[in-house]
């Protein structure tokens, strides 16, 4: 194994046990922290699927912010559908399942080109985040960095696809290896300086994960506004603090 | 117009989002509350030497009591959705006072104290340490939200300014640093019953008169009972519906409304408020104090059920959170609502066709309707999502022929505030109660020229008092403000009733001409 292969399997391994470890002990605060009182925003689902319906049209259309803002919704949902398109592809790295590799290599040809419209995606926000007075007076120097690190991740990954192939055997080989823990039959990563600029980025962003705004992926399923049940006449909600006062 | 020494802003025929001007509101501040109004609270008198301490300490308490602070304060993306949602926003133009803008002041410290990021690399993630120009911030724009969660409705994350306001002066008030306008009324509900501070008798004396002016206007001897056990309903109202306009016109409304449906009911002296402005501080223990009193007085007065007069966010604390701070209330009727909107009942007896009324009583007015933040947004009525907005238009449309609603984006859950709520409606921030009631005036003037709507009707004492000091500013005349039992009120026609033109006239057969 070259030094390069050690320190980026060192570097995926760190990455990957903060972000493991950050987002469930993120997770498991917010679903400790009590809600004392029903807050929904009405009108509200007036029962359980209806809340899981709300929060379907939020996570998946962003109904929300559609109302709000028509361009930050466009560009928003454009980057993060065609990110997940692009996560999907990425499947083909991680996985030996007969059946998810035909999916991806079915997805593929038009997949690919979705890359372009994450970053479309990206400048757009970042644009309205220059442009915009009252956007630009509320972004912190990390709101621009963060854009600037999903645009290099993007840039540097479009490229191995459409400017300059890496071995994508090998970097097949390098995960498979750290996911199996065999490294036994593990390949030297590829050096070009490409995917390794893709790679780094992407660990960086995996570090930063549990500890920046992008928490706003788990938040939005906890936010008690869009997450409860509109039922306070029927039932009675009362926390364990609050119990105790009654005492 | 109502002389102003700060400029009234401008009203545009089609609504626009004005730029940003840094500070434009950083003089705006109640009046703090003296040590006499803090302790009845159990707060603290005054900021103590280690209150930087006690700050972050009650922040800390907070974050672990409350899943929507910890959850709204981790969650932002600055995406900027939020940015032109806020009433004081677009009628201030300060930054601070658009709710991204208001949230990062919490939200600054927050990160400085309680994550890593903000902990190690301060300046990267916008995180700041508590100083007292970070705490005179708080005071000046804290007290400049008024709750109404119209920014939470477009928020994709649902981040709640009201949340974080709330939380900002609770902590404020742990460290002795209160309001002065809020803590005193609810020190006056804890020791006499309601935010007026009306006594026993006074109120007594007010119902006796109410059924005077009543049965000489009417010839019927309506009543306006006040502690009577055993009667059916308690009615929990705003203590304004006792002696203001238009807000006394409403109770004769539900009085009648009573009358008609042949139920007994009552009001309380000791709950002779509806309000319950713990909520504006975030107090949850005087919250729960203030809605106690409730329970105590259904109790003793022996009741069956509870029903709310017209109070926006008394509406809210009621329907939301009654059962969780008062509860079980497991001793009343559960064939109906617990509790009960004033609203519900009367739609209730108009469907079942126990009332009856002369619609042309409102002819001279063309109605628009002011949905308000905490019914709108905060509560429900009827078995339905949405019936908080279909059912009080159902009744002004029961009740008058001319009814036109202000542009769809200004009403239901993307209403504006009046811009009063939230504990602000205090003279000493009269420029703010102004400026933020622009949007809704705007949309007001807007169907005064369109549809020639002369007066709008509402639901919420708050709303009612702020449009009856603010709408002088912008021209319009004070009265145009209506309560929603008032025209019911006007309309209905009791059984028995005189009628000077006509003499007495057959209830079924007035109600036959309006139709």
């Amino acid at each position: 194994m070259s030094p390069l292969t050690i320190v980026f399997a060192l570097l995926f391994y760190t990455a990957t046990l903060l972000l493991v470890v950050g987002l469930v002990r993120r997770i498991r605060l917010y679903a400790k922290t009590p809600a004392p009182l029903k807050i929904a925003t009405t009108p509200a689902p007036i029962n359980r699927s209806g809340v899981v319906m709300r929060m379907l049209r939020e996570v998946v259309f962003f109904e929300s912010l559609f109302k709000a803002t028509k361009w930050t919704w466009l560009f928003g949902w454009l980057f993060h559908a065609a990110l997940v398109a692009v996560l999907f592809r990425h499947l083909r790295y991680f996985t030996e399942s007969a059946t998810l590799m035909a999916a991806v290599t079915f997805v593929g040809p038009l997949f690919k080109y979705l890359a372009f419209v994450m970053l479309i995606g990206l400048l757009g926000l970042w644009v309205r985040r220059l442009a915009v007075d009252r956007v630009r007076y509320i972004s912190a120097p990390s709101d621009h960095l963060m854009l600037l690190l999903l645009l290099l991740i993007g840039i540097s990954g479009a490229m191995t696809t459409f400017v300059a192939h890496t071995d994508v055997v090998a970097v097949k080989g390098f995960f498979r290896a750290l996911m199996t823990f065999n490294f036994d039959d593990m390949p030297n990563l590829p050096s070009d300086p490409l995917i390794l600029v893709h790679l780094s980025l992407a660990a960086l962003l995996m570090i930063v994960f549990p500890i920046s705004k992008l928490l706003h992926a788990p938040g939005v399923f906890f936010s008690p506004t869009r997450n409860q049940i509109d039922n306070p006449r029927e039932r009675r909600h009362l926390s364990d603090w609050a119990r105790k006062l009654e005492s | 117009m109502a002389k102003a020494d700060f400029e009234v802003p401008k009203l545009n025929k089609y609504p626009e989002i004005p730029p940003v001007v840094p500070g434009a509101m950083a003089h705006s501040k109640p009046y703090v509350a003296k040590p006499a109004f803090q302790e009845p609270l159990n707060f603290p008198g005054e900021l103590p030497e280690d209150w930087k301490d006690g700050a972050i300490e009650a922040m800390g308490d907070l974050l672990g009591k409350y899943r929507s602070l910890r959850v709204h304060l981790d969650s932002c993306v600055k995406c900027g959705a939020c940015t032109d949602k806020c009433h004081y926003y677009l009628g201030t133009q300060d930054p601070k006072n658009m709710p991204v803008g208001r949230q990062d002041l919490l939200r600054k410290v927050y990160r400085r104290y309680f994550t890593f990021a903000g902990k190690f690399f301060p300046k990267l993630v916008g995180a700041e340490d508590l100083t007292e120009e970070v705490l005179d911030d708080w005071y000046s724009y804290f007290h400049q939200c008024s709750q109404c969660r119209r920014c939470a409705v477009f928020c994709p994350y649902g981040i709640d300014t009201a949340e974080i306001s709330m939380a900002a002066r609770e902590i404020m008030d742990r460290i002795g640093v209160g309001q002065k306008y809020c803590n005193e009324i609810i020190g006056k509900v804890h020791k006499i019953g309601n935010n007026l501070g009306l006594p026993e008798a006074a109120l007594a004396d007010t119902l006796e008169g109410l059924e005077e002016d009543v049965e000489e206007e009417t010839g019927v001897a309506v009543k306006y009972p006040l502690d009577v056990r055993g009667a059916e309903i308690l009615l929990v109202t705003p203590s304004a519906d006792f002696f203001a306009e238009p807000h006394v016109d409403g109770l004769i409304g539900y009085g009648k409304v009573f009358h008609e449906a042949g139920v007994s009911w009552t009001l309380s002296s000791h709950a002779s408020e509806a309000a319950n402005f713990g909520l504006f501080i975030g107090s949850y223990e005087n919250m729960r104090r203030v809605s106690l009193r409730i329970r105590e007085a259904a109790l003793e007065l022996g009741v069956k059920r509870i029903v709310f007069g017209e109070c926006g966010h008394a509406w809210r604390v009621a329907y939301n959170f009654l059962h969780t701070l008062a509860g079980p209330l497991d001793f009343l009727d559960s064939r109906y609502p617990v509790p009960q909107h004033i609203l519900e009942f009367t739609w209730d007896e108009i469907q079942k066709g126990t009332l009856h009324f002369d619609k042309s009583a409102n002819d001279h007015m063309v109605i628009t309707y002011h949905d308000s933040c905490n019914v709108a947004r905060a509560s429900r009525m009827g078995d339905e999502p949405g019936g908080q907005f279909k059912i009080p238009r159902n009744v002004i449309k029961a009740v008058c022929n001319h009814f036109v609603d202000m542009a769809p984006e200004t009403i239901q859950e993307a209403t504006f505030c009046c811009g009063g709520g939230g504990g602000l409606l205090t003279d000493d921030l009269i420029e703010l109660r102004v400026k933020g009631a622009k949007p809704r005036v705007e949309a007001l003037q807007n169907v005064i020229e369109a549809h020639g709507v002369t007066h709008m009707a509402a639901i919420c004492a708050i709303c009612k008092s702020q449009f009856g000091k603010v709408l002088p500013y912008y021209e319009l005349e004070r009265d145009m403000i209506v309560s929603v039992h008032q025209l019911v009120s006007n309309a209905i026609v009791l059984t028995g009733q005189d009628d000077p033109d006509q003499g007495e006239r057959d209830p079924a057969e007035v109600k036959g001409e309006s139709e």
